[in-house]
């Protein structure tokens, strides 16, 4: 008989029409602005600056190598280098951005910045929400926006933060292991000048720090 | 009997006139009738927009819009804001006057065909005695205006969609005013009023001496097996006039976008939205008039709601319905919308003039309900069949291209 398909079509949507009023889980949507869905671990957008401690500026740890610069495909990184020299995480004097922007409205997220990073100064950020009326001036990220801590590294992406932090550490520690043999290469050494030069290099911040 | 709720738009009206001199009263009674139906029913095209897109939203298990204002209720002036503010995009070699006019003739035939319809007891513009046949006329010249859309837009979509529009519209045109011939043999006229007040009246029981009598079964000629044939076939062919889903080939996003008013922009764009809803309820305001008794109400203990009431709740449950419909149905393809049109619906409103011949002159009875419905309810299993049956498909042979 003609019809019974369309009857049967006009209850399973008259079911749906009554069921989204009494059932709340009929109705998927997320109520964006207020409600978010939680986002994966490796979720990331644009890209964001580390930085150790307290100060962000002290403690950023890019040494404004201008690899990123070099290796990002849509050029989207513009680095200009300090003349002067700071102290950086371990309190070796570095070089330091005097300049660091990223233009997002350019960035394509590809993450490339980040692989060829020595450093692990650079990370990928999961903010979305980025919107602003001044299209050129308002996604010209500075340094000063770009730079985020540590902490908040863990925060959004806790595993790869522990493997970054594991891996510095460990680094450190054979630095230090470097140092102090060679310190106590030259201790052993016919006792010539006084060692007056290479202090075991006292972390100025913690290292690696912990997740909290 | 009447209440004095139910008249008293036709008083109020009588009282306003009564403030200019009688040299004036044609044109001030004129006024008076027209400025509400300019005002209602642009109103519900308003609250219809908003119950359609709540309604299939719900429908798909979505919110649908519910932003602006408390539950969405301020959608439709967003969106009435948002179209008369858009820029009114016309194209260089369109011709400009017929683009212009266009949409303003849509809506404007959608408006006249508002003034035989009666929306209450003695609410009716104009009671013509051919007022059935006047609607059809002033429906006929939404046509006309897509045309003139879809042609003077000079775009290959616009023209595709209007030519897909006038064959599947003149195609639907034709039963939908069969369907209403055996209301017109039944009632004997064409006055719309008339019609109304032929569906007044209810078969009932007694009940005591003091509730006296109660009507349960409306006289609404809907209630007869010729009329609920009428009134599916009118208001199948209705959907089609309308351009709604499932018939609502003359636009498809996939194909040829918006159709015959793809080269419209902002306010015209909202006109011709607007007239199309207008053809709807002036299309459902006629179904009611001619099948559903009117502003008749359904029971005659409820005689005492204002019959026009009783006219828009039947006005917005048939608009429920139009949405439902719409929330449920894929849309059909050219060669099954027209065979539908020619093969279904024209033999079944044919063959309903027979039956309402059959029930006027049959003696009342359990026997005439028999010969009815046996009369309809064979052809209409037979017919299906043969629109169902399995097309074969063969590789075609040319004679002289090889």
């Amino acid at each position: 008989m003609v019809g019974n398909g369309i009857l049967k079509g006009l209850t399973e949507t008259a079911r749906n029409f009554l069921g989204s009023y009494v059932k709340k889980d009929r109705l998927t949507t997320v109520q964006y602005p207020e409600e978010r869905l939680p986002q994966i671990e490796n979720t990331r957008d644009f890209p964001f600056l580390i930085y150790d401690g307290p100060d962000w500026h002290a403690g950023m740890r890019c040494v404004a190598c201008q690899i990123c610069e070099k290796e990002c495909p849509p050029k989207c990184i513009f680095i200009d280098k300090s003349k002067d020299k700071k102290p950086d995480a371990v309190g070796k004097p570095q070089a330091y951005p005097a300049v660091f922007n990223i233009d997002i409205s350019v960035c394509m997220s590809c993450q490339i910045c980040v692989e060829v990073c020595p450093f692990d100064a650079i990370k990928m950020d999961v903010v979305y929400d980025l919107p602003t009326d001044d299209r050129f001036g308002g996604l010209l990220l500075d340094k000063k926006k770009l730079a985020k801590s540590n902490e908040y590294y863990h925060q959004i992406h806790p595993t790869e933060a522990a493997a970054v932090d594991g891996a510095l550490a460990e680094e450190r520690a054979k630095a230090d292991a470097k140092v102090k043999a060679a310190a106590e290469a030259k201790a052993a050494a016919p006792a010539t000048p006084p060692p007056a030069a290479p202090k075991p290099a006292a972390p100025a911040q913690p290292v690696g720090g912990d997740p909290q | 009997m009447t209440f004095p709720l139910d008249q008293i738009f036709v008083v109020a009206k009588q009282w306003m006139r009564g403030y200019v001199p009688p040299i004036a009263w044609p044109v001030t009674s004129a006024i008076l009738s027209v400025v509400p139906i300019l005002i209602a029913f642009p109103l519900l095209f308003a609250i219809t927009t908003l119950l359609e897109r709540k309604g299939l939203g719900r429908i798909q298990n979505r919110y649908g819009p519910n932003r602006t204002g408390p539950w969405g209720l301020f959608q439709p002036i967003a969106d009435g804001v948002k179209s008369l503010t858009k820029e009114d995009i016309v194209p260089l070699t369109a011709d400009h006057a017929v683009h212009f006019l266009a949409p303003l003739l849509l809506v404007a035939a959608a408006f006249l065909a508002y003034a035989v319809l009666p929306i209450g007891r003695n609410m009716v513009l104009v009671d013509l005695n051919a007022g059935v046949l006047y609607f059809f006329a002033v429906g006929s010249v939404v046509e006309l205006a897509v045309f003139m859309a879809g042609w003077s837009s000079r775009s290959k979509y616009s023209l595709l969609g209007a030519m897909r529009a006038i064959a599947q519209m003149i195609s639907y045109e034709v039963p939908l005013v069969l369907a209403t011939v055996v209301v017109i043999m039944q009632a004997g006229s064409l006055s719309t009023v008339s019609i109304v007040e032929k569906q007044e009246g209810y078969s009932g029981i007694w009940l005591h001496a003091h509730s006296g009598f109660i009507g349960i079964i409306p006289h609404w000629f809907v209630f007869t097996p010729w009329g609920f044939v009428g009134f599916v076939l009118f208001m199948i062919a209705a959907t089609a006039e309308s351009n709604r889903s499932p018939f609502d080939l003359p636009e498809g996003e996939s194909e040829i976008i918006a159709g015959y008013y793809i080269e419209y922009s902002g306010f015209k764009f909202a006109l011709f939205f607007l007239g199309e809803y207008l053809g709807m309820f002036a299309t459902s305001g006629m179904a009611i008039t001619l099948f559903l008794g009117g502003w008749n109400a359904p029971f005659s203990f409820f005689t005492w709601i204002p019959t026009y009431v009783w006219f828009f709740a039947k006005l917005l449950t048939l608009i429920g319905g139009f949405i439902w419909i719409r929330g449920t149905l894929p849309r059909l393809r050219m060669d099954q919308l027209m065979n539908l049109a020619w093969e279904f619906i024209l033999p079944m409103a044919i063959l309903n003039m027979l039956v309402a011949g059959v029930w006027h002159f049959m003696p009342g009875g359990p026997l005439r309900w028999l010969v009815c419905i046996v009369i309809i309810a064979i052809p209409c299993v037979l017919l299906s069949r043969r629109l169902k049956r399995k097309k074969k498909f063969e590789i075609r042979t040319y004679s002289f291209a090889n």
